[in-house]
């Protein structure tokens, strides 16, 4: 499992000066705007697009997310979108022509207490219906799966089960964006950092263009595509978000030998864990609290989610923590994602994801681009319009999002 | 961790307070009177600054009364 990381490539893509016009801009260089930018050119041949970054590319939550990669959600919409992604995953190397190193060595959510296991099972259930891969695993069974996870019965909070979704697993944050922007950046999307967005001209009730740290940019299209920022730059046009913005942090440990062959996620003791390519272990648990822009969280929530670890898997009490970090993310009142259009014609969502965005870069990137090509809701992403929190037709993912909100 | 001012209680550990979110936000004066959206702007949209915010934390593990500060959201600082 322990795999060589590939080289560091040479210069992907170019570093252009912002052209005065665009036909779609899209506000946020992160993986979502990149794919975006990416199969707005690939599928739909709209290449006068431009992805307005303030810092680098892939900086933001890109780089601190726990990579893990799966579509075992609930509910038929989010199955629906969430399978899309993963089968995207499945082929995007190939497509990318390069190595993210995508590894599908499935991921587990374990079951501590009988209500983990009634909604583990119903979970099963429901994604068998719609053809995800799921399977139901016995207390043995997990110990057969991940051998390094206490499953005795005399524990605090014992192992009684888990959800298994064999094809989910992991992938390298940095090779996806990166290989995205080189292929974007190939079919002429101007990919330009240091470009911060300040503000957005709204004129007869569309959007017009930007206003950027290096100048205005005129658009008819604008895709807010920023997770922990959105509800700041939709507020630059006068559309109020449901959002809020919280600290998910997340660490890794020291370089370790090759022990943990899987992801494992569990909501009742809080951690989820898997080892990465290069041998660290790399886990993360719930948001902090409070409001927060500041990219920091505190300390007690890092001890909580190492206690969790060491509960699960007796065998890291040896590991070191080298990292800490948090990422700014954009919670939403029922853990799932906004999707597609605004009350201003023209300007485009792609932000809630809250704390589980990274395995949906493809499938987000596919369905806004046909939101803004077509005009109109791509059908994955229509269930998740800004509008459902004026009907009432929610889509509650608490309990598979398996992070606490 | 935030070290927290309680107001009855003085500075104390954040593990000892829940959030509450947004301060000041009232319940509808004539409920009657709300279309959808306007439930919609009540019930899920919230103020999401970058800097002070006015918000609500709870004593939970000591005295369990509420309380309002202002905190920037982008230092962490509370505001005297």
């Amino acid at each position: 499992m322990v795999q060589a990381v590939p080289r560091e490539p040479g210069r992907l893509w170019r570093n252009p000066e912002p052209k005065p016009a665009y036909d779609v801009i899209v506000v946020g260089g992160g993986g979502h705007g990149l794919a975006t930018a990416y199969y707005l050119a690939k599928n739909h041949a709209i290449t006068k697009v431009a992805v307005l970054e303030r810092a680098w590319l892939a900086g933001g939550n890109m780089a601190r997310n726990t990579t893990i990669i799966r579509s075992n959600y609930l509910w038929d919409e989010s199955a629906a979108i969430y399978e899309h992604s993963l089968k995207l995953w499945e082929g995007l190397q190939a497509e990318l022509d390069a190595d993210l190193q995508f590894s599908q060595r499935g991921v587990v959510n374990l079951a501590h207490n009988l209500g983990d296991v009634r909604e583990g099972m119903r979970r099963v259930h429901a994604n068998r219906l719609n053809g995800v891969d799921a399977i139901w695993l016995e207390p043995e069974d997990v110990r057969r799966v991940c051998p390094i996870v206490d499953v005795s019965p005399d524990k605090r909070y014992p192992v009684l089960g888990a959800t298994y979704q064999p094809r989910g697993g992991i992938a390298n944050h940095d090779s996806v964006a990166w290989a995205y922007a080189r292929a974007a950046d190939a079919l002429g999307v101007d990919l330009v950092q240091g470009c911060e967005v300040t503000g957005i001209d709204v004129g007869a009730g569309r959007v017009t263009g930007v206003r950027t740290s290096r100048g205005p940019i005129a658009a008819g299209n604008i895709a807010i595509v920023a997770a922990g920022h959105a509800s700041l730059i939709a507020g630059m046009a006068g559309v109020r978000l449901p959002l809020q913005s919280h600290p998910l942090q997340a660490l890794v440990s020291d370089l370790v030998e090759e022990v943990h062959p899987c992801v494992i996620m569990s909501n009742t003791v809080h951690v989820y864990v898997s080892q990465a390519a290069k041998g660290s272990l790399v886990m993360g648990a719930g948001i902090d609290a409070y409001n927060s822009y500041a990219q920091r969280g505190s300390f007690h929530v890092i001890e909580r989610q190492m206690a969790a670890a060491l509960e699960l898997f007796p065998v890291f009490a040896r590991a070191h923590v080298i990292r800490t970090w948090a990422g700014i993310v954009d919670v939403s009142p029922d853990a799932s994602p906004i999707i597609g259009r605004t009350p201003v014609e023209g300007l485009y969502l792609n932000c809630g994801w809250g704390t589980g965005g990274f395995k949906a870069t493809p499938a987000a990137g596919w369905v806004l681009a046909s939101t803004i090509a077509k005009r109109e809701p791509d059908p994955l992403a229509l269930p998740f319009a800004l509008e459902r929190f004026t009907t009432g037709a929610l889509i509650d993912e608490h309990g598979a999002a398996a992070v606490a909100h | 961790m935030l070290l927290i001012e309680c107001p009855w209680c003085g500075p104390r550990d954040e593990v000892e307070f829940r959030y509450g979110g947004q301060a000041g936000v009232a319940y509808p004066k004539d409920p009657d009177a709300l279309d959808d959206a306007a439930w919609a702007a009540f019930v899920f949209v919230r103020d999401n600054p970058k800097g002070p915010f006015a918000e609500r934390w709870v004593h939970s593990a000591g005295c369990r009364r509420w309380f309002n500060v202002v905190r920037d959201t982008l230092t962490h600082e509370f505001q005297k």
